[in-house]
């Protein structure tokens, strides 16, 4: 009998498979059902962002950063703010701060609640999503009183916030903190122990902290590894140095220990904002500088010069002084980072954005590799991975 | 003992009954869901729908064509050609959005000096073609005058803020 030879197969996981997250292509090589290859294509969702804010002065820039990671839109308005900040060498005012870490932080429980639990549904656990879709829709309720819109908020603003919070929402933020414990609670007895979750999740996928740091790994990816590296306490922005919160690290380094990880910081996001609430003090919320933050409407209607501010302000914009900077947030899905490159003008020349997902998808390969077909799922699913900011 | 307990959890399905149990005190639990239609979710005052363009109480139209909007818009969304009226006062001859370039941001009525462009609580405005997204100022008018209630309540709420 003469020798057979089997090639491998070739499958395309993806763009439109539900549990590829958005619009990843992931060209699979099989041998059966063993991935001997995993090729993850990108850019099916590129809009051109970083070209496009160089032709946007620096006010017009900033709704392209909720639309890169739309899944917690004001974390990259943080890092974009506090960019331009730093290259014009001002500081929010301290209110301003506090709302900033606020607003951060409720970002970092609406990604994560989306994570885990669409994770849960790819390896098969329905309900942990129809109970986190409920907490969320809260957040964005808060998201929508405090800036008008539920997801592209356009409301973190360089030079501090765009408007005060509105009576009544700090209360519901308490209310708020006080029964989220318990779902999360819920969440984790249908998950924690459950022997088909963790039969999906333990052992698969393990990144050692090496590895992990060598492929770039940055937020809960890398945490998981047991790498205790946040940017929030390594190099504390906005007032980040006077919250008292623990880093949650994972001791397996697999699935298992990214879902982990990523249910402790909710918890410890919960501390930061209620830290943030008691402590939060009156004043202003952007910079009392009107070159660079607009006048209040009532003195734009009486005084001749907040309005001729008003129509520099919205027309042409701040010039920002020559310079270029890199400035990092610690964003729910790692190190979100803006380059920003200025040439005096009102526009950016330059704006390179660094997406965390994009470092943990360009590891697909090595972490898939001797998995089955189906713990490629599991590990794309632990990835947290938005294509807002990969393809951008 | 730990490994017995282990084993006895294990066998006895012990993870899987309790997740049971907590879905099933879940089902007896109020609804959460809306009847979409018929029900619908808050809205705050600062909420950033449909454009309008909003008139005076004597009927006139609030907006004299400064054009801060069009220069203001990140999306390149508004256009806006303007001369003097018979009377000599400076308004639109056209105002026109692109609904389907606008990305919402609110930056228009932020602008506007004179409350004239703000986008108001509607956000029920699908329509089957995309022409009909092209909007013109008579559209943005009788939004505007549709809405005035509602837009002028929203800003009376939300002025100590602004």
């Amino acid at each position: 009998m003469p020798d057979t030879q089997i090639k491998n197969i070739t499958i395309n996981f993806g763009p439109q498979h539900p549990a590829a997250h958005g619009v990843l292509r992931l060209v699979l090589e099989m041998d059966g059902e063993i991935v001997e290859r995993a090729d993850p294509h990108i850019g099916f969702l590129h809009r051109g962002t970083e070209k496009l804010i160089e032709h946007k002065s620096y006010l017009q820039a900033l709704p392209y950063f909720d639309r890169l990671d739309y899944v917690a839109p004001m974390s990259q308005e943080h890092a974009f703010a506090l960019a331009v900040e730093k290259l014009l060498g001002i500081e929010a005012p301290i209110r301003g701060q506090y709302i900033r870490v606020l607003f951060a932080e409720i970002s970092r429980i609406l990604n994560h609640l989306l994570n885990i639990t669409t994770f849960a549904i790819d390896v098969g656990a329905m309900t942990p999503l129809l109970w986190a879709f409920e907490e969320r829709e809260k957040l964005m309720e808060f998201y929508e009183r405090v800036s008008g819109a539920r997801l592209h908020a356009a409301y973190i603003r360089p030079g501090g916030v765009h408007q005060d919070l509105p009576d009544g929402l700090v209360e519901d933020i308490y209310a708020f903190m006080e029964q989220f414990p318990k779902v999360l609670g819920d969440i984790e007895t249908l998950l924690n122990e459950n022997r088909i979750f963790k039969q999906r999740t333990v052992d698969i996928g393990i990144v050692t902290a090496e590895d992990a740091l060598d492929w770039g790994f940055t937020g809960p990816m890398l945490r998981a590894s047991g790498v205790p590296w946040d940017l929030r306490k390594a190099q504390p922005y906005d007032v980040y140095a006077q919250m008292d919160f623990d880093i949650p690290i994972g001791k397996t380094n697999d699935c298992y220990a990214r879902y982990l990880v990523r249910v402790e910081e909710m918890r410890q996001s919960l501390r930061i904002m209620k830290q943030a609430l008691d402590q939060m003090p009156k004043g202003p919320v952007k910079v009392d500088n009107r070159k660079i933050s607009e006048p209040p409407r009532a003195e734009m209607k009486q005084s001749m010069e907040a309005l001729i501010h008003h129509f520099k302000l919205y027309t042409e914009g701040y010039h920002v002084p020559k310079g270029e900077i890199y400035t990092a947030v610690e964003a729910p899905k790692g190190e979100f980072g803006v380059y920003l490159i200025s040439d005096d003008s009102n526009k950016p020349y330059r704006c390179k954005i660094r997406a965390p997902s994009y470092f943990a998808l360009q590891a697909s390969e090595f972490m898939g590799k001797g998995h089955m077909l189906a713990d490629m799922v599991a590990i794309v699913g632990a990835m947290d991975i938005v294509f807002g900011e990969i393809d951008r | 003992m730990k490994k017995l307990t282990r084993t006895l959890k294990s066998f006895l399905l012990v993870e899987l009954a309790s997740g049971l149990w907590l879905t099933l005190k879940y089902m007896f639990k109020k609804k959460v869901t809306l009847n979409y239609p018929f029900e619908k979710g808050p809205l705050s005052p600062r909420f950033r729908g449909e454009h309008a363009l909003r008139r005076y109480e004597n009927g006139e139209e609030r907006c004299i064509a400064c054009k801060l909007c069009e220069a203001a818009c990140p999306a390149q969304a508004i256009t806006i050609e303007a001369e003097a009226r018979e009377d000599g006062s400076r308004r639109t001859t056209r105002y026109d959005i692109d609904m389907t370039k606008c990305i919402y941001c609110g930056y228009c009525q932020e602008a506007c000096p004179v409350d004239a462009i703000v986008q108001g609580p509607n956000f029920e405005f699908t329509v089957e073609t995309r022409e009909e997204l092209f909007y013109d100022k008579d559209k943005l008018l009788s939004n505007g005058d549709r809405w005035e209630a509602e837009i002028q309540r929203n800003l009376e709420q939300d002025a100590k803020y602004r």
